[in-house]
């Protein structure tokens, strides 16, 4: 199949090769003598032949093997040039964060579907006092908006008090209060997680293998998370953190004030991103001005780091986070947004951050975008509450999945087109919950039907 | 029933799909881009569809067996034209894209072609559509029951799984001619894809009377299969020459490059 496709698009436009051989007939011989002329004409000759390179592999273009790209043509890079080259990677880091956004999502959904622990109600978090086991809607309205109101507020009191810790360069404060978080997240949430799925599926397992397996893995966690480790162990660990906060959440959140955070968490996003005084911007700010990374615990990276010929030698030995803010001192501009990080519930309040980020291209490594843990955390908290509540339906599951992909998508094309800080949860959770709303309400009955009568539209 | 039917159905249903989206567009970002965009479209439209039958049902009698049924066909039809027209609003997208990548290239020429695009987007409507008509019956396939115990077909899940199937292969091909016919403004070409998508699920009312209705489809499907071929520029010459694995002549001779000097990088 895909030789059928280059076969048909060489046929399309037969001119092609032609002319690019004509372009590659053309420059000349280089001499051995004269340098000068050697050196010009190896620029000319390599342009071309990134061009001739270019246009026989049409489809090659996001793969980032833009051939050429130690040669001199760099120097004359321009800015457009620049720019071509943000839009044209674009693709590529949509993608890598599809995949693990994805991963989240199918884990979050595959616990919920399974085990029945994540969908049964044991009680409610502090942070949201009012049941909603009242019999009146208005009530119940009423009281899942005053849980969302107490949630945000201990959400912006959070993020405010981490922002002036950041600010008063309370380091160490905030570095044990993320490994705390991390510790209670990797040990007492996976234990609880790895108790429900055996008791699911009637596995025994006795306490000396359960305390090995925890062990090894919230030890390993640690150390992938706080300080070094391969990057794609690292990334597989936050994705693990995120699917099991978002479990807790969508275990004790009750249904109605779910739905309401979801959306007020939007709202709150984005204005704390975008406006001038923002906490989540003032923390982005400060970070840029000391030229630091923000805490690499609460950000999922997904950056690819390889290191040619003239790198800087003691980069090699950073982990793979604090390579990329490395690279990015070099004074290039930076684009990020404001990270929000949840934490666990019970010990240390909830302080999500988010963000999202992308790095501009250097020569020793591929630009990679970051997200903020939060966003993970909430748009599996979306999927997984439409997996728990959607009357035993699939599609309302599949359309806010494709929703929410279709909103991250917008909004790093939004991020490749400003170039500046921007919240990711508005769009994605917006079109997440009009599909789920609409899909558990307008879909599912005309489907049902036509299901019923086996007709297919 | 169970993980065997399960995997046996999805299988049938599944299965081309998933080879084609494996082997054609997993390694391309920019084509799994615009298999989720496509996805998102369809849905929808199926939603302004779901709309409008939600709506003329509240607004008729609910006892009314004969005209709910009625109804139904209605919100079908509905929803076969709203699917051609989303797939139109689609094609304009990603004219428009192919044109904006075309610019911010380096040679010109954008990165994936409207051809290409045209493929993924039948695949991804194909897929979408699939998977919105067969997955709760998949999932219920794999718990306990008896089919048709009701008086109704016990071919039920098999039936479905073909007919999916045949959908999914369907749109990819209705893509094809679609953006073809768009482009090159045969507007004849556009009627008669959408013909054939009102046909197609007209056919499927006449389940559980299998013969009138599966054999005709996978007939329909076959045709189109044969027209979105020859439209993507397919032919005899092109299968002989896949097929006998020749090199292409002249891909590899002339490489002036090869006759210079080999220039230091």
């Amino acid at each position: 199949m895909i030789t059928f496709m280059n076969n048909s698009d060489s046929e399309e436009e037969p001119c092609n090769e032609r002319t690019s051989l004509m372009s590659a007939e053309s420059p000349p011989v280089p001499s051995y003598q004269d340098g000068l002329q050697a050196s010009e004409a190896g620029e000319a000759q390599a342009h071309r032949k990134r061009r001739t390179g270019g246009s026989r592999n049409p489809n090659n273009i996001t793969d980032g093997e833009t051939p050429g790209t130690g040669v001199p043509v760099r120097e004359s890079t321009s800015e457009n040039e620049e720019e071509e080259l943000t839009l044209k990677y674009g693709a590529k880091h949509v993608i890598m964060l599809f995949v693990p956004v994805t991963l989240c999502m199918i884990v979050v959904v595959a616990t919920i579907k399974s085990v029945r622990f994540y969908t049964e109600k044991n009680g409610q978090l502090i942070y949201t006092p009012f049941s909603e086991d009242t019999p009146s809607v208005g009530q119940r309205l009423l009281n899942s908006v005053l849980n969302t109101i107490i949630m945000i507020s201990v959400i912006v009191v959070m993020t405010v008090f981490l922002v002036l810790l950041y600010k008063y360069r309370c380091y160490k404060f905030i570095h044990g209060w993320l490994i705390l978080s991390s510790l209670m997240l990797l040990f007492l949430f996976t234990y609880i997680y790895l108790g429900e799925v055996l008791k699911t599926y009637n596995v025994a397992m006795d306490y000396p293998t359960l305390f090995l397996v925890i062990w090894n893995f919230g030890a390993v966690g640690m150390i992938c998370i706080h300080w070094k480790g391969p990057l794609q162990l690292q990334q597989a660990y936050l994705i693990m953190i995120s699917a099991l906060m978002a479990l807790v959440f969508i275990k004790y959140l009750p249904e109605w004030s779910a739905w309401v955070i979801l959306g007020a968490i939007s709202i709150y996003d984005l204005m704390a991103v975008l406006c001038p005084k923002g906490p989540l911007r003032m923390l982005v700010e400060t970070a840029q001005e000391r030229n630091e990374p923000i805490f690499p615990a609460l950000i999922y990276s997904s950056a690819m780091i390889w290191t040619v010929g003239m790198a800087k030698p003691d980069t090699a030995s950073r982990g793979p986070s604090q390579q990329t803010w490395d690279a990015a001192e070099d004074g290039r501009e930076n684009h990020r947004s404001p990270s929000r990080a949840a934490s666990q519930m019970s010990e240390t309040s909830p302080a999500p951050t988010r963000a999202v980020t992308s790095l501009e291209e250097l020569e020793e490594e591929e630009r990679g975008v970051k997200l903020g843990l939060g966003d993970f955390i909430f748009y599996s908290v979306l999927v997984g509450k439409a997996a728990a509540t959607a009357s035993g339906d699939w599609n309302t599951t599949l359309a806010c999945f494709v929703a929410i992909l279709i909103g991250l998508c917008l909004t790093l094309l939004l991020l490749a087109v400003f170039k500046k800080a921007l919240p990711a949860l508005p769009i994605s959770i917006t079109f997440g919950l009009v599909f789920y709303f609409s899909t558990d309400n307008l879909v599912r009955p005309f489907m049902d039907t036509l299901a019923s009568h086996q007709l297919y539209i | 029933m169970g993980a065997a039917v399960f995997f046996g159905l999805a299988g049938i249903a599944f299965g081309p799909a998933l080879a084609l989206v494996l082997l054609t567009v997993a390694a391309e970002p920019l084509r799994v881009i615009v298999l989720v965009a496509g996805a998102f479209f369809w849905l929808v439209s199926l939603l302004l569809a779901s709309l409008i039958w939600f709506i003329s049902v509240h607004l008729s009698d609910r006892e009314d067996a004969k005209l709910q049924y009625g109804l139904l066909i209605f919100g079908a039809a509905v929803s076969v034209l709203l699917q051609e027209a989303f797939r139109f609003a689609y094609f304009k997208l990603l004219k428009k894209a192919d044109q904006g990548l075309a610019l911010i290239s380096e040679d010109g020429r954008s990165p994936i072609s409207l051809r290409q695009m045209a493929y993924v987007s039948g695949l991804s409507f194909g897929i979408i559509s699939g998977v919105f008509s067969v997955i709760n019956i998949l999932v219920d396939s794999i718990g306990p029951g008896i089919v048709g115990i009701h008086g109704d077909s016990p071919y039920y899940f098999i039936t479905s799984a073909f007919l999916t199937m045949a959908l999914v292969l369907l749109h990819t091909f209705w893509g094809v001619i679609f953006f073809d016919a768009c482009e090159k403004r045969r507007y004849w070409c556009l009627g008669l894809v959408v013909a054939t998508h009102l046909l197609t699920s007209g056919l499927t009312f006449l389940n559980p009377w299998y013969e009138a209705s599966l054999v005709p489809i996978f007939i329909i499907t076959l045709c189109m299969g044969l027209w979105a071929f020859v439209t993507a520029g397919g032919s005899f010459r092109n299968i002989l020459k896949c097929l006998s694995c020749k090199q292409e002549d002249d891909s590899r001779v002339m490489m002036y490059s090869a006759l210079q000097v080999p220039l230091e990088d």
